[in-house]
């Protein structure tokens, strides 16, 4: 299982697992991440920085600490 | 009164119609069951007149961000008439979870999809009749920025409004929210059958933008360029309006005030003059950099930028418990602390929030700047005189990290730093001058009282008793002086510049005026005497001291009505006199040490 930090930049994925309590669950699934939804990630800020992902129509910024807990698979 | 809520998720554009809605009539005010600030206006309705309140923006209903918890709480305490529901059309497919959420409590609804424009762009199309009979609530396509569709969407707020129905029960709400629902389906469905969206978008303008502007390398330069622009602006623009200002109200004070108070006796004039007139003068000196700070904020923020400055500054920030958004009014702080302070408000998280007011005040401001100048021309030579400076600007950065790295337990934030990169968007105008209004008349309010007793105090500390000459050392401001001699000379501070301190309490402004009327001197014999009575260690400690205490009145009254908390208020004063103290005391002992 890989976790979204890994995914490298541009690579089509899509989320297998959220593993997260039970407000970052909350905030997750709000904006978008579920399990199912196809995702990719756009940039990396430089110094272990935030990523940006693109969700359907949305682009969100978030730390590689909540990255983590999003597990996908690539197809 | 009827009483209609705004709901929608964070960049949906729902202040902006709020905005477009009430005019320059919105106050903000307290709400029963939560403890934030809310803006509302009072609006006509078809000869109703109803309270339009701006809720804050949120993801889901049944989230625990703060944010999320003002809205239920507000819901669970307040009984409202209708509920005008804000999407953004291009996110439709996400947003409806909060529609259905809405449905649920059986609150009467208005569904505005607002920047339809942007949905257009981005080749959805939403069937607005069919959805609004599937939501059985009416639905309106608008564009809050331009007003499109705007009279549609209060012709059917107007026609809920007047069928009169009775308002909602706060406590069945309550009960409601805490059932849990099958909402993701239904949304599924709905999107499948009323929404179609392209599988893929076009490769957008957005895009291209954020190529450049958060490029790995580029995108801190050009991040610093643009902040170091923006000040430039704000200061380069706001410096000949509040020489305007003061001269017109120095003009007051000469041609009508004086005058008039020619043969009162002296405390009254004094009292009414220096005292309750400066401290209006202190006020209004704050109001054209307050104005364009927000003015160029409100760009900043609408245009999308904030967020990706958050982007580029989050992985040095987090190591301090803030987060990037906070850098960008820490680095305001370097013009005015006070509207710095009030921009914190875009951050959601109040331990964040707090530990950022905490910061701020450290920063040099450019008042703290012409203290520094004076006391550097009086005691340093042209080549010594950028490497102090450079110093003092060094020793703010430090000082500002220390206390985040200290304080960063204290206020821990619980939120996740998740953040939505909204598409690059043009504020417009009316939006924008709006905003600069609204801050201003806040400042105002919250202000104005505290700076003006503050003034007065320092005034009579520094007038009696009447038979020494003021601002000297047999004034209670000399008493206090000499009060805390023991405590002052061991970092070269004497009785006469403390008293120039207490002046400083009130305004940086002012503390080379205060020495002029201390040491009875003006240019460059006031010069003269300041570089005879003391040397250039004592004046580095008095710089130090001076760069880490309170900045200034307003500063305190901003951090007093923005954290409403009076300990948190003191906290900040006492901590940023200690720490003043123990870095004057580190250098003065220490260079005295090293035989300086």
């Amino acid at each position: 299982m890989q976790s979204l930090t890994q995914l490298a930049i541009g690579q089509p994925a899509t989320i297998s697992a959220i593993e997260a309590d039970e407000s970052l669950f909350h905030r997750l699934s709000a904006l978008g991440f579920r399990v199912g939804k196809p995702l990719s990630i756009i940039r990396r800020a430089n110094f272990n920085g935030p990523l940006q992902v693109r969700l359907g129509t949305t682009d969100i910024i978030l730390r590689t600490a909540e990255a983590a807990r999003i597990h996908i698979s690539t197809s | 009164m009827k009483r209609i809520a705004l709901l929608g998720m964070p960049n949906t554009g729902k202040s902006t119609l709020f905005n477009r809605i009430s005019g320059a009539s919105a106050r903000v005010g307290n709400w029963p069951g939560i403890t934030v600030d809310l803006a509302s206006a009072k609006i006509l309705l078809g000869g109703h007149i109803a309270q339009l309140i701006d809720l804050p923006g949120i993801y889901d209903l049944h989230g625990f961000s703060e944010d999320e918890q003002v809205v239920r709480h507000f819901l669970e305490n307040n009984a409202i008439d209708l509920v005008v529901i804000v999407l953004n059309s291009a996110q439709i497919d996400r947003q409806l979870s909060l529609v259905l959420q809405i449905k649920k409590l059986n609150l009467p609804a208005v569904l505005a999809l607002n920047m339809s424009d942007e949905a257009k762009h981005a080749g959805i199309t939403i069937d607005t009749e069919s959805l609004t009979t599937a939501l059985n609530m009416p639905v309106v396509a608008i564009s809050a920025k331009y007003g499109d569709g705007l009279p549609k969407a209060l012709q059917a707020a107007t026609q809920i409004i007047s069928q009169n129905k009775t308002a909602t029960n706060p406590q069945e709400i309550a009960q409601l929210l805490q059932e849990d629902s099958q909402i993701e389906r239904e949304m599924e469905t709905l999107v499948a059958r009323h929404v179609q969206i392209p599988a893929t978008l076009s490769d957008s303008t957005t895009d291209k933008i954020d190529r450049v502007l958060l490029h790995k390398w580029l995108g801190l330069p050009l991040f610093f360029a643009a902040m170091f622009l923006l000040f430039q602006f704000i200061f380069t623009a706001g410096k000949p309006l509040q020489d305007g200002l003061a001269w017109l109200l120095e003009m007051v004070r000469s041609s009508a005030l004086e005058p008039l108070f020619a043969n009162a006796p002296a405390w009254l004039s004094g009292l009414m003059l220096d005292g309750i007139y400066n401290g209006v003068t202190t006020v209004a000196a704050f109001v054209p950099i307050i104005i364009l700070f927000f003015i160029v904020m409100a760009m900043v923020e609408d245009s999308g930028y904030l967020s990706r400055a958050a982007f580029l500054m989050d992985a040095l920030m987090a190591k301090m418990g803030l987060d990037g958004r906070g850098f960008v009014m820490m680095l305001m702080g370097f013009g005015c602390n006070v509207p710095a302070l009030m921009g914190t408000r875009i951050m959601r998280s109040r331990p964040m929030r707090l530990l950022t007011m905490l910061v701020i005040p450290l920063s040099l401001c450019s008042a703290r700047l012409q203290v520094f100048i004076f006391m550097i021309t009086a005691l340093f030579t042209a080549q010594q005189a950028p490497i102090v400076l450079f110093a003092l600007y060094v020793m703010s950065f430090a000082t500002m990290f220390l206390t985040a790295i200290l304080f960063q337990g204290q206020y821990k934030n619980a939120e996740p730093f998740l953040l939505e990169l909204p598409p690059y968007r043009f504020p417009t105008a009316r939006q924008i001058l709006l905003r600069g209004w609204q801050e201003v008349r806040h400042f105002l309010n919250r202000a104005t009282k505290f700076i003006i007793i503050g003034v007065v105090l320092v005034w009579a500390l520094t007038h009696f008793p009447t038979d020494v000459p003021p601002a000297s050392t047999g004034t209670y401001a000399g008493q206090i002086g000499a009060f805390f001699a023991p405590v002052l000379a061991p970092i070269g501070i004497d009785n006469q510049f403390a008293i120039a301190l207490i002046f400083g309490f009130v305004a940086k402004e002012i503390v080379v005026g205060s020495l002029a009327v201390i040491f009875g001197l003006q240019g460059d014999a006031l010069t003269a005497q300041v570089a005879m009575q003391i040397d250039w260690v004592q004046a580095m400690s008095f710089m130090l001291f001076t760069l880490i205490y309170t900045p200034c009145l307003s500063t305190v009254a901003t951090l007093k009505s923005e954290s409403k908390s009076t300990a948190y208020m003191w906290l900040s004063i006492v901590w940023s006199l200690a720490l003043a103290w123990v870095v004057s005391f580190i250098f003065y002992q220490g260079a005295r040490a090293l035989g300086y």
